[in-house]
């Protein structure tokens, strides 16, 4: 069935164009991670080289900046993770007073601009005189991850159907074992869903983590500190696997997902 | 950047409605007043009072050294282009005197370096780094009257004391070099690429030539951009007042105005200028002859008639810092006069230590071809060994009286750039 | 006993993400607001003195900054609509069984870092790089054509980088279309404009409205654009905002911004949420 008003030949040729156009970028970054330059501005094609994926780790404050990055995304991805399905759990389960109050607070979260939570926690640090550094981008990130864990669980949880719970206390299970045996299996895609999420934003920000870095030096910190001085072929290389990484997890995703419907 | 990846419509309805019920209006406004008590307190600054005799500085520095050691490591910050990226200096050090050297170039510029580790500082917290270079201006003298710096003991710096230049044995922001030695020192002048500007700039005015229009790059940087504005009027930024800073900026904002700065820039010049994306600008001396040097690229650098800026780069030991003796050993280090003169040619920076200067002319003999050439021009640079005829022609940053006056000279100047 | 406990599992249960966010998330607006009420320098401290001033004359010296960011933040947003829409709707209707591909596709930028994505259109859109390099050659552009640090560039890297969050909710709202609609549209001899004006456009407004919370808040106060591909008159409320905290350490001034940011964008969605008639389009996609 020919769906839709429009035969489309123009319109599939433009969503590729805007595609193409979104994709530019990334193929620029991936192209220079194998340019052969020699200074340290790669900015101009000198030829093509996998020297820099041999060489991806030469520097030392590169690879320490991707280790914080890693470690910070795995701790937001595990606090975050539990902290949010619990509440994506309680929000979707049951009724409760203070439930609105709570999901305001993690609209507001959700829908805050960056700068004003990364400034707001800069307030609080400095007040407070904790100093910033590994442990306060920590706290920062699983702050603004939490919500989205929770939405997501909250969503899978309202989706449950609560007769397989009852039956298993009938069966004599109880609270823990209901919750270990049958609650937690039932939600789990959206406690994974939810905390790849985090995971995802974690890595990738940069506002809050300006805010919050103290010295501690993340990947997206480092890159922003180098524009200045010319980014070395090994971000690029760093980049395009870490690119190379999300797309099989995805790729992998849909063929799953693909699988499933078959 | 934030990520909605999402799409939950209750979400946006949660966003979108009002819920709030009057209880818990209540909750909110008790969490935000545990908040406020919290918040009433302030942010801490700590001013100390300057050691008033000799005695009482000597005695600051026996208190802060006694009982400290080597610990085999130090934590260097550095700004980027300040050392060969394959650091043979540093390993040399390792291999003289078993300490390790980690080498971060981490500080890009010394207000957003300064905001960064004042509040560590404050809290009497590590910055992570043991020595760390600043330049003389605004934010080196906050590091001071706030009692952050390490009162250096000069017993552990025989290399200063035997071959620093006379000039940066005695530098009027830090008299006697209680709490600094000198890195480097630079100029700030004008770069351009000669591939677009065909006639070598000489006078500030090129900057504020139309023919430039949307090519001409400016420093972000209060103090850098102020000078210029005052050695196009003439005026002498050391002895300038609150009215000649207000003539500067209106000379910028013109500038400014008529569409001719493409951009205010940090050290994020570099590139661009290569790239022909801006044609001329502000620079610092030895950062051009480094891009030359790593990319064959041909840019110029040049001091106008006017004068121009003379800045100077100091090492310093934060008070929080782990390993202050290996900090001073290695402080002390870049004094040998082969390593600095090894330093001078691969920075090409105006190197404290004069007796450099032979050094590299002896490594000119020794080479031959190309480098024999560049060794040679970099022992006879003005922007390497400035003779005193140059210095006269150079100036420093103003000094502030206090914070007001230097607030005052920021908001002028910052009205320019963060327009 | 089991009905208290039954009652108090969901207290329990939020307790610890609730309390996470009460103090980093709450507490931190209050401490912000306090700041931007106190006076005095980083040498001296700062002292909690009801210093209204920081909001007048951080008001004063950079209303045109606040003007600009509200006014990038809108472009950016009109133009991803403009570009997303046709996707979305092409995506909806004509995605067959690839749709999960090409919504994948179109949420590629997001594996790439937001920082190294943005510097990418730095180096693309350079005055002699691969793009406007050659067609000068050409003769195709005047000589001293840019986009590079022009607010263009600035407001194009806004809406490539949050382009996929305007398309992503369009999508959802045209894909639950019923197909059914348009073709009840015809039999009624509705004109193929006619049916996409009467039928689709209205249907689809719930996307558009979400896709447009999700754009303009981080759009409008984002500062990474501006310093990387602006120049001179393009720095935004945001690049204040960076500036004052993190470089100028004048914190009362910083505070008082953000806080003004913060209140001029929740104004604007309320608003926007009512003349809209939130309830009604939402309830839209609700379903």
């Amino acid at each position: 069935m020919n769906r839709g008003l429009f035969r489309g030949r123009g319109l599939q040729i433009y969503t590729w164009l805007v595609i193409a156009w979104l994709v530019v970028p990334i193929a620029v970054m991936i192209l220079f991670g194998f340019n052969d330059t020699r200074g340290r501005f790669n900015t101009t094609w000198q030829g093509f080289t996998f020297k820099w994926y041999g060489q991806l780790f030469e520097i030392g404050d590169l690879t320490q900046a991707l280790v914080n990055s890693l470690l910070i995304a795995v701790l937001t991805m595990v606090i975050a993770g539990v902290l949010g399905s619990l509440i994506g759990l309680a929000l979707g389960r049951y009724r409760f007073r203070g439930a609105a109050l709570l999901t305001l607070v993690m609209f507001a979260a959700i829908s805050c601009a960056e700068i004003v939570m990364g400034a707001s926690l800069h307030s609080l640090f400095i007040t407070l005189g904790v100093p910033e550094g590994f442990p306060t981008i920590v706290v920062a990130h699983v702050m603004f991850s939490i919500s989205f864990v929770a939405v997501t669980v909250r969503a899978r949880v309202m989706t449950l159907d609560t007769s397989l719970e009852e039956a298993a206390r009938d069966l004599g299970a109880n609270t823990w074992e209901t919750f270990r045996l049958v609650t937690l299996p039932m939600i789990f895609p959206g406690v994974l869903a939810g905390s790849m999420l985090a995971f995802a934003l974690s890595i990738d920000d940069f506002v809050i983590t300006n805010f919050t870095a103290g010295s501690t030096v993340t990947f997206p910190l480092w890159i922003w500190g180098v524009t200045r001085v010319g980014i070395p072929p090994q971000v690029n290389v760093m980049g395009t696997l870490i690119f190379a990484g999300g797309l099989l997890i995805a790729v992998g995703n849909i063929i799953a997902a693909r699988r499933r419907r078959a | 950047m934030n990520d909605f990846r999402n799409q939950d419509p209750a979400l946006l309805r949660g966003m979108t409605q009002r819920r709030l019920g009057r209880r818990d209006a209540f909750r909110l406004a008790g969490l935000s007043a545990a908040g406020l008590a919290l918040a009433a307190c302030g942010v801490q600054g700590k001013r100390v009072a300057k050691p008033s005799s000799s005695a009482q500085a000597q005695s600051a520095v026996q208190q802060y050294w006694s009982g400290k050691v080597k610990n085999g490591h130090v934590d260097f910050a550095n700004w980027p282009l300040y050392m060969d990226p394959k650091q043979p200096e540093l390993k040399q050090f390792t291999d003289q005197t078993g300490i390790t050297v980690t080498y971060k170039e981490v500080i890009q510029e010394n207000a957003g370096w300064f905001a960064k580790i004042q509040p560590l500082l404050a809290a009497g917290q590590s910055i992570d780094y043991d020595l760390m270079v600043v330049t003389n201006g605004i934010q080196f003298t906050q590091l001071v009257e706030l009692g952050y710096l390490v009162p250096l003991d000069h017993g552990k710096l025989p290399n200063f004391a035997a071959n620093a230049g006379a000039r940066y044995k005695n530098e009027s922001y830090d008299p006697g070099n209680v709490y600094s030695i000198p890195w480097a020192s630079g100029m700030t002048g004008i770069a351009y690429n000669p591939k677009y500007v065909d006639t070598p700039p000489t006078s500030y005015s090129a900057l504020w030539d139309p023919k430039y229009k949307g090519k001409v790059g400016m420093m972000a940087d209060s103090q850098e951009i102020g000078n210029f504005g005052m050695f196009l009027l003439g005026i002498d930024p050391e002895k300038s007042t609150p009215a000649d800073w207000e003539k500067a900026a209106a000379k910028l904002k013109e500038q400014r105005d008529a569409g001719i700065v493409r951009k205010y820039y940090d050290q994020g010049y570099v590139d661009p200028l290569g790239k022909g994306d801006i044609w001329l600008c502000q620079a610092w001396s030895g950062d051009i002859f480094q891009k030359n040097i790593s990319e064959g690229t041909d840019l110029q650098f040049v001091i106008p008639d006017e004068g121009a800026t003379i800045w100077t780069d100091n090492m310093m030991i934060p008070k929080t810092a782990a390993n202050p003796v290996d900090a001073i050993t290695l402080m002390d280090f870049f004094y040998d006069p082969k390593v600095a003169g090894g330093l001078a040619e691969y920075i090409n920076y105006v190197t404290p230590v004069p007796a450099a200067q032979a050094v590299i002319k002896s490594d000119a003999d020794a080479a031959s071809g190309d480098d024999k050439k560049t060794l040679t021009e970099i022992a006879d640079s003005p922007l390497v060994f400035p003779s005193d005829a140059d210095y006269a022609k150079l100036r420093s940053y103003r000094n502030f009286k206090n914070t007001d006056e230097q607030k005052q000279y920021e908001n002028i100047f910052q009205a320019i750039t963060t327009a | 006993m089991r009905t208290l406990r039954a009652r108090l599992t969901p207290y329990a249960l939020i307790f610890p993400g609730g309390l996470w966010l009460a103090i980093f998330f709450v507490v931190p607006t209050v401490v912000m607001l306090s700041l931007s009420l106190q006076s005095g320098n980083v040498v001296d401290g700062f002292a909690f003195t009801f210093n209204w001033h920081s909001y007048v004359d951080g008001v004063t010296t950079y209303h045109d900054q606040i003007v600009r960011s509200l006014l990038y933040g809108l472009a950016a947003t009109v133009i991803q609509i403009v570009i997303g829409f046709p996707v979305a709707y092409w995506i909806a209707f004509k995605g067959a069984n690839r749709k999960s591909v090409y919504l994948f596709l179109v949420l590629l930028p997001f594996l790439v870092s937001f920082v190294l994505r943005t510097i990418s259109w730095q180096y693309l859109l350079s005055d002699n790089g691969i793009l406007l390099g050659p067609l000068r050659d050409a003769g195709l552009l005047p000589q001293d054509f840019r986009i590079l640090a022009t607010p263009a560039a600035v407001i194009g890297g806004l809406s490539y980088n949050f382009l996929p969050f305007m398309i992503l909710p369009m999508y959802v709202a045209l894909e639950r279309i019923d197909p059914r609609l348009l073709e009840a549209a015809q039999d009624l001899y509705a004109s193929r404009v006619q049916t996409f004006l009467r039928v689709v456009l209205p249907l689809s407004l719930p996307g558009v409205f979400a896709g447009v919370l999700m754009t303009f808040v981080p759009a409008s106060s984002d500062y990474v654009n501006a310093s990387v591909l602006g120049g001179t008159n393009t720095t935004m409320i945001g690049n204040v905002i960076q500036n004052q905290y993190l470089i100028n350490q004048d914190y009362p001034i910083a505070a008082a911004m953000s806080f003004t940011l913060m209140a001029v964008l929740l104004v604007g969605i309320f608003a926007y949420a009512r003349a809209l008639g939130t309830e009604d389009v939402l309830e839209v996609a609700a379903r």
